[in-house]
């Protein structure tokens, strides 16, 4: 292979901006001092870089830079919300509630919680992957003292209402958490005036560095934290580690980046989004999965049914995305989030996502349309579920030999 | 996940694809898996009247090994008798095709499809076996 495949899977990851990267690159050779020097000159550069870095975070996410903690991505900060406050709080409550939908390093962190004695509600969400507000609040009980939930989902790139589920949060003393990683720099977040307690951020999926995140703790009204790492109490004894300089100042251009260009970057992205759709939707038995509306511009996850997502992956080997479908861990499950939509095993199996980006072209969007349309094309004739549909055969009808 | 040369040259051009008369009675239809698997093949065999498998043709919803896997069973139970044709053994289908461990279970489902396929005609012909039901749980690597 001589050519790069298409890259339509930003929401796995996105390339370093240059302009990111060329801002790190002098803290790695000349300004490479440790932040927590305060004896001389190479470390007060580096605290000062690593401050207007914090500064460029909570500007993007309407914070006070005295909020932002840094960390190494959002799995840490998920686990630092989550284990940190459940265990603080622990005295008042032991009950958590978190959707069924949620990254698997807040459902790993739940189910860690729950070795240690804490009850956790692993919530349903309805059909378009949003959670329903009265289900919510009827999952709240006396002594739950923590929800966490994402702003925007991973697989299917709905939006959750964090306003209203945080004034619910808010009105019963309950520490509000939302995992932000795929949200930072395609949706609006204002911390000044929303009411969450804890946010977890992201570089890599913002075009900044792999290895740096962030955690916004609120501080009034204040969010206690029990930390996880100890040492040398870096970060307000939040977090402690000597403080990666060039990742922070990485992280700190790219979401700097991402303030200036939010809006014009949305509008270009969806336009490719909704052309790339139109395509795909152009052929039968096509299904978007999760909410057309309340959904970030740059995912598209789609189901084309009667055909096996990892076939139909290696059909289209010229571009790089992802299927809801883990056929190639050993598990054979569909996506757990597609599952959690009440969507079908051949739907849940038969999934992609499509995430678009910076760089993403209106070429690279067509060419994917027609890859896509003659890989399913090939496939459905490979396909014997295709063949009896198109018989009118009823395929619950019949009695599949499994386990 | 990478896969063979095997796997992707029979996942570009598999053989035999398409299908008999499921009610001709040469001819026998093996359909193991399920949708909720993530894996369903139809095998099926055309049988001669001295007991020969002359041709077969396959269909598969499933991984690019499975589809591979069933490929390549059409081709080589082509020209054998129907108990010829039944000691083919999913490890055999394993090894030509280079599977790892997470996918073997596509060869023992392209095994269990040549049986249900021999089922299905011998007992079209009054003749029965034993068949076993096809699995979709996961092998352990």
């Amino acid at each position: 292979m001589t050519t790069q495949p298409i890259y339509l899977d930003y929401a796995a990851t996105t390339p370093v901006d240059a302009r990111v990267a060329a801002k790190m690159i002098p803290y790695l050779t000349e300004l490479f001092g440790n932040p927590a020097s305060r004896s001389h000159a190479y470390g007060w550069a580096a605290e000062e870089a690593v401050e207007i870095a914090r500064e460029q975070v909570a500007a993007l996410v309407g914070a006070d830079p005295k909020e932002i903690v840094w960390t190494s991505g959002a799995t840490e900060s998920n686990n630092l919300a989550i284990k940190g406050a459940a265990r603080f709080h622990a005295g008042r409550g032991k009950h958590l509630i978190t959707p069924r939908t949620e990254h698997k390093s807040v459902l790993d962190t739940c189910r860690e919680l729950e070795r240690e004695g804490f009850e956790v509600t692993y919530l349903d969400v309805e059909s378009d992957g949003l959670i329903d507000l009265d289900k919510l609040t009827a999952a709240i009980r006396p002594d739950t003292i923590l929800i966490s939930t994402m702003l925007v989902n991973n697989e299917i790139g709905v939006i959750q209402d964090v306003a209203a589920i945080g004034a619910l949060c808010r009105a019963r003393g309950i520490i509000y958490h939302v995992d932000a990683a795929q949200a930072a720099g395609k949706v609006e977040i204002d911390l000044s005036a929303t009411p969450i307690d804890l946010l977890s951020l992201s570089a890599h999926k913002t075009y900044g560095p792999k290895g740096i995140g962030a955690l916004y703790v609120r501080r009034k009204p204040r969010v206690r934290l029990e930390a996880l790492i100890h040492g040398g109490g870096h970060e307000r004894g939040l977090r402690s580690g000597t403080l990666p300089t060039h990742q922070i100042v990485g992280m700190g251009e790219a979401y700097a980046l991402a303030r200036g260009s939010m809006s014009t970057e949305n509008e270009r992205i969806r336009w490719l989004r909704d052309r790339l759709w139109a395509g795909l939707s152009a052929m039968e038995e096509v299904y978007l999965n999760g909410n057309i509306d309340a959904r970030v511009p740059h995912n598209l996850n789609v189901s084309f049914n009667y055909v096996e997502g990892e076939s139909l992956l290696m059909g289209i080997k010229q571009l790089a995305v992802s299927s809801g479908s883990a056929c190639t861990s050993a598990s054979l499950e569909p996506s757990y989030v597609l599952r959690a939509l009440g969507r079908s095993d051949e739907l849940a199996h038969s999934s992609i996502r499509f995430s678009i980006g910076r760089f993403t072209t209106q070429a690279e969007v067509d060419t994917t349309i027609a890859l896509v349309t003659e890989a399913v094309a090939k496939l459905r004739e490979l396909s014997p579920l295709w063949e009896m549909v198109r018989e009118g055969i009823d395929l619950e009808s019949i009695q599949w030999a499994s386990h | 996940m990478a896969y063979s040369e095997k796997v992707i040259e029979h996942y570009e051009n598999p053989r035999n694809v398409g299908s008999f008369g499921k009610e001709d009675e040469d001819v026998g239809t093996g359909m193991v898996g399920a949708p909720a698997c993530g894996d369903v093949m139809r095998l099926q065999i055309k049988v001669s009247a001295d007991g020969i498998i002359e041709d077969a043709k396959f269909k598969t919803y499933g991984c690019g090994s499975a589809i591979a896997s069933s490929s390549l069973v059409t081709e080589w139970v082509k020209g054998k008798t129907l108990s010829e044709a039944l000691d083919i053994k999913n490890t055999e289908i394993a090894e030509e095709l280079a599977l790892p461990p997470v996918k073997i279970h596509c060869s023992i489902l392209a095994e269990d499809a040549i049986k249900a396929a021999v089922a299905d005609y011998r007992a079209k012909h009054g003749s029965t076996t034993e068949t076993e039901t096809a699995i979709c749980a996961p092998v352990a690597p």
